[in-house]
């Protein structure tokens, strides 16, 4: 022992756990919002450990917002923007880039297009000069917008032997009905990317990326004054208004439970997805659901991975999710699970699932859940593309400009009443869906003996093998 | 850039380095054990890995899994890692936390075995064998990172065997063995512990030496691995071709590399970043986009310390692609970069974009921590960190060239190459293209 006073509460045995000093008070970064003549947001967050800036634009097309059958297009244009602009080609665009070290990357999700660099603070003005150069005057070159339609049918191709990728398309086509956009695969399946030329991607373009109604985001090295200035140089010209985008429809395939069997032949593990449609990220539930799922499968020590992994072996992770977009997104659990006990790992997610609504969590395992949610959100934020992601995500479902501060406050404000309310409104066990991909011939007979509902089996192609609803 | 680094050794052996930073009131503790897959005896291939999941199990004064739970009690997040040549692990917490993280890291490592059961080591073996049919058996192209070591290194060389290890091997492994590995290589003066961001320097050395001083230093000196040396090169061009549940050919292309650390690593580095490393490399630019061969490429190194070091090129062919033709693209810009040379904008552009990487990882303190602690565990001198952007801009093309035309030669190759099991290599079926199977 030394003589330095220390906070240890009394402890002097190194066998005594010590307990947590008194926390240390955080903010999330300060940030400012201004909009510029031409309607583009900007939000700038002055960000200074290192000399390191991130710049991140949000425009409002995601895959969500794509025309009816153009499924794809909103991951082509975003990705086309790095192909090359009127003034040069993708090779010379990138290189430009690459030699300031500033990785450029840019791609759609559900529910928005993203464009992004992250450069030294020394590159930062002619970084943010070519980046306004290829969101102002993309050029979609022919020949370019073909190699990523191919590009993207080879990854379709590849996903017939990847049980991951497959398990998560699979779930989100039997739990969504075929009119949702959510049904399908994010950026596209075959049957539309194969279609896609460069005059849908040039409207999608046209329509959607507009500064009115889009937003970057500055995080890093630099002042608020001259974030608003090399924003205001690089996309000051940039004009037009994209209209407001609808969530999508996201109404679900089937009421009642299923199973749906994707055969892999000789697969050492089966890879499970049980779930159903959740909510929107806008719902006033968000916190109580993030709550309950915290308990129920969100973290390591939540019930269901410790209860697969450590309690069974069944598998080497299992966790649960809602995923959250304008729409509803799904709620899902996730895992893969030696063959022989595939049965089993079902029938223990849909008895936590059940036993989280019908019994109220302990006073233990909310305190864990809340605790860790509220400790780590700054240890989410500790990079400058972090925290533009999550100033991006602010942006993107109109969330609260006091978010982030009150966010802790909102979590740990969470009681057991509301995880249970929470869990019986938003866990339902009678329309889960349950999808296994894996070896038909070892699990179909004991998943049929749980008698969970009707057994649909398909080949890994997607196609249906049985049509016979009762076949269980 | 430089972050501030404070090094210091306990008298039982145990290497500490602090970094303080206080724009977020977070602290990272991060611990290297200088034992990996490479200590392993004949017939325990996977244990190293088996015995860091064995660390979570709790030890004299925690229970079992009690570990994560108090760590994400508090607020924080942490994990472990098994590599062929070390084991970390490593925490998150809030700032208040320090003396937590610091506790449970030090009562595992001086006190793991009273906590160690049967039943335990049976749940986390097969745990790790789902681990293993996750990440390699029931996943395309799987079993490469287990493969290509056993291509590139001599049968009796310590990086040669697998990683994850085999079945029989697994199920082999005893608590005996937990004992025995335990005290040869878990203990302060074959370790490395860091600790980056918010904390006060005079305290934290309090808590470190109150949680750590006390455990002894090992009894008995720590068996030296294997002759570690390799030559420089293969010596050959060695192949491997593996039909597996694939859709699409894949290769991995392997030249033997200098270690992590040495003048010719950065040089290799750079000529790597050159050939795989950002969308306007040599890879990106020629074999995917101009000539539309592999729908991904890239190339990077294991950054092995010990022994010699791999530099990979790894890509992916496109469906209409046979894997001959692949293979011969890819040579092809091998065998250009060899002849031809780099010129200093591709070095500028490589050398740029390695500095950015780098700066913009040691945003996090939990990278910072591993970072030192690797310095500090394998060069014993965490100060190095602080050198490693000047080692990368000293990278001139001439020395680019010189690893080129020593190491890329067809006397230092090495081919793995996945091809589809049926034979139908990357045809789309009938299905698929009349029904755009999936949708």
């Amino acid at each position: 022992m030394t003589g330095v006073p220390i906070a240890l509460g009394g402890a002097s045995a190194a066998s005594a756990r010590p307990a947590a000093a008194p926390p240390k008070p955080y903010r999330f970064p300060r940030f400012e919002s201004a909009a510029l003549d031409n309607g583009l947001r900007v939000i700038v967050a002055p960000v200074r450990m290192l000399p390191v800036v991130t710049a991140l634009l949000l425009v409002d097309g995601g895959a969500s917002t794509e025309p009816v059958g153009r499924d794809g297009v909103a991951n082509l244009t975003a990705r086309g923007l790095l192909e090359g602009t009127m003034r040069r080609d993708g090779n010379a665009l990138t290189e430009q880039f690459e030699r300031l070290g500033a990785g450029v990357f840019a791609g759609a999700d559900w529910d928005t297009a993203k464009a992004g660099v992250t450069v030294l603070r020394t590159h930062l003005e002619a970084a943010l000069s070519l980046f306004g150069e290829l969101v102002l005057g993309p050029s979609f070159p022919e020949r370019d917008v073909a190699r990523l339609r191919a590009e993207r049918l080879a990854d379709l191709l590849q996903l017939r032997t990847e049980p991951r990728g497959l398990a998560d398309e699979m779930f989100a086509r039997f739990v969504y009905d075929p009119i949702s956009r959510y049904a399908r695969p994010e950026e596209g399946g075959s049957d539309t990317v194969s279609t896609l030329t460069r005059d849908d991607v040039r409207r999608f373009y046209t329509d959607r990326y507009r500064p009115r109604g889009s937003t970057l985001v500055l995080v890093g090295d630099l002042s608020v004054d001259e974030g608003l200035d090399l924003a205001r140089r690089a996309l000051g010209d940039w004009e037009g208004t994209a209209s407001r985008s609808a969530p999508p429809a996201d109404a679900p395939a089937r009421t009642t439970r299923a199973v749906h069997l994707v055969r892999k032949p000789d697969a050492p593990q089966s890879e499970l997805r049980i779930g159903h449609i959740g909510l929107p990220r806008t719902h006033p539930d968000y916190f109580p659901v993030l709550v309950m799922n915290a308990v129920l499968g969100g973290l390591f020590s939540s019930r269901i991975n410790l209860n697969l992994r450590e309690a069974h072996a069944y598998t080497y992770a299992a966790f649960s999710g809602f995923a959250w977009r304008r729409g509803a997104g799904p709620f899902v659990v996730s895992t893969a699970v030696e063959s022989d006990v595939t049965a089993d790992a079902a029938r223990e997610v849909l008895s936590e699932i059940e036993r989280i609504r019908a019994e109220p969590v302990t006073a233990d395992e909310l305190s864990l859940a809340t605790s860790y949610l509220g400790g780590v959100f700054p240890i989410k934020y500790e990079t400058t593309d972090a925290i533009a992601r999550a100033l991006a995500a602010l942006a993107a479902y109109d969330l609260p400009i006091d978010y982030f501060d009150t966010y802790r406050d909102a979590v740990r404000g969470v009681t057991i009443a509301d995880v249970r309310r929470a869990a019986e409104h938003h866990l339902h066990p009678d329309a889960l869906q349950v999808v296994v991909v894996g070896d038909a011939s070892e699990i179909k007979a004991p998943v049929a003996a749980m008698e969970l509902g009707p057994m649909l089996e398909y080949g890994a192609d997607g196609v249906e093998l049985t049509t016979d609803p009762q076949n269980g | 850039m430089r972050i501030p680094i404070e090094s210091y050794r306990l008298s039982n052996g145990l290497v500490v380095t602090l970094s303080e930073d206080h724009t977020a009131p977070i602290v990272a503790v991060n611990l290297w054990y200088r034992v990996g897959s490479a200590n392993e005896r004949v017939g325990r291939t996977g244990f190293a890995h088996l015995f860091e999941h064995m660390l979570f199990q709790g030890s004299e004064h925690v229970a079992a899994n009690e570990h994560f739970e108090l760590i994400q009690r508090a607020g924080g997040t942490l994990n472990g890692s098994t590599w062929l040549d070390r084991t970390n692990y490593y925490e998150t917490v809030p700032s208040n936390e320090l003396a937590l993280a610091l506790w449970l890291e030090s009562d595992r490592m001086g006190a793991l075995l009273p906590a160690m059961t049967q039943h335990k080591l049976d749940t986390q073996r097969d745990v790790v064998k789902n681990e293993r049919r996750w990440s390699m058996d029931n996943q395309p192209y799987g079993t490469w990172s287990e493969r290509l070591p056993a291509l590139t290194y001599p049968a009796s060389h310590p990086f040669h065997h697998s990683l994850i290890g085999s079945m029989e091997d697994l199920s082999a492994a005893s608590l005996d063995d937990i004992a025995t590995f335990f005290s040869t290589y878990y203990r302060p003066d074959n370790a490395a512990l860091s600790i980056a961001g918010d904390f006060e320097p005079r305290q934290a050395r309090a808590l470190v030496e109150q949680y750590f001083g006390v455990i002894p230093k090992g009894k008995s000196p720590i068996p030296p691995l294997a002759d570690m040396e390799l030559s420089p090169l293969f010596g050959d061009w060695r192949r491997e071709v593996v039909p597996d549940m694939v859709m699409v050919p894949r290769l991995f292309l392997a030249f033997r590399a200098p270690v992590f650390g040495t003048d010719e690593y950065y040089a290799g580095s750079v000529l790597g970043a050159i050939l795989g490393m950002g969308k306007a490399s040599r890879l990106q630019r020629d074999v995917v986009r101009e000539r539309e061969i592999a729908s991904e490429a890239t190339a990077f190194t294991f950054d092995l310390t010990q022994g010699a070091d791999l530099l990979v090129i790894d890509a992916t062919a496109r469906p209409e692609v046979s894997s001959d033709a692949l293979e011969a693209e890819v040579v092809r810009e091998v065998d250009a970069m060899r002849t031809d040379g780099v010129t200093a904008a591709e070095v500028e552009r490589a050398v740029a974009l390695i500095e950015t990487a780098f700066v913009t990882s040691l945003q996090s303190a939990g990278e910072r921590a591993d970072k030192l602690s690797m310095f500090a565990a394998m060069f014993d001198d965490p100060r190095l960190l602080n050198e490693q952007t000047e080692r990368y801009r000293d990278v001139t093309v001439e020395r680019v060239n010189a690893f080129a035309r020593e190491r890329l030669g067809a006397d230092n190759r090495a081919s793995l190459l996945y091809i589809p099991k049926d034979g139908d290599e990357g045809q789309p079926d009938e299905t698929e293209a009349a029904t755009g199977a999936t949708r």
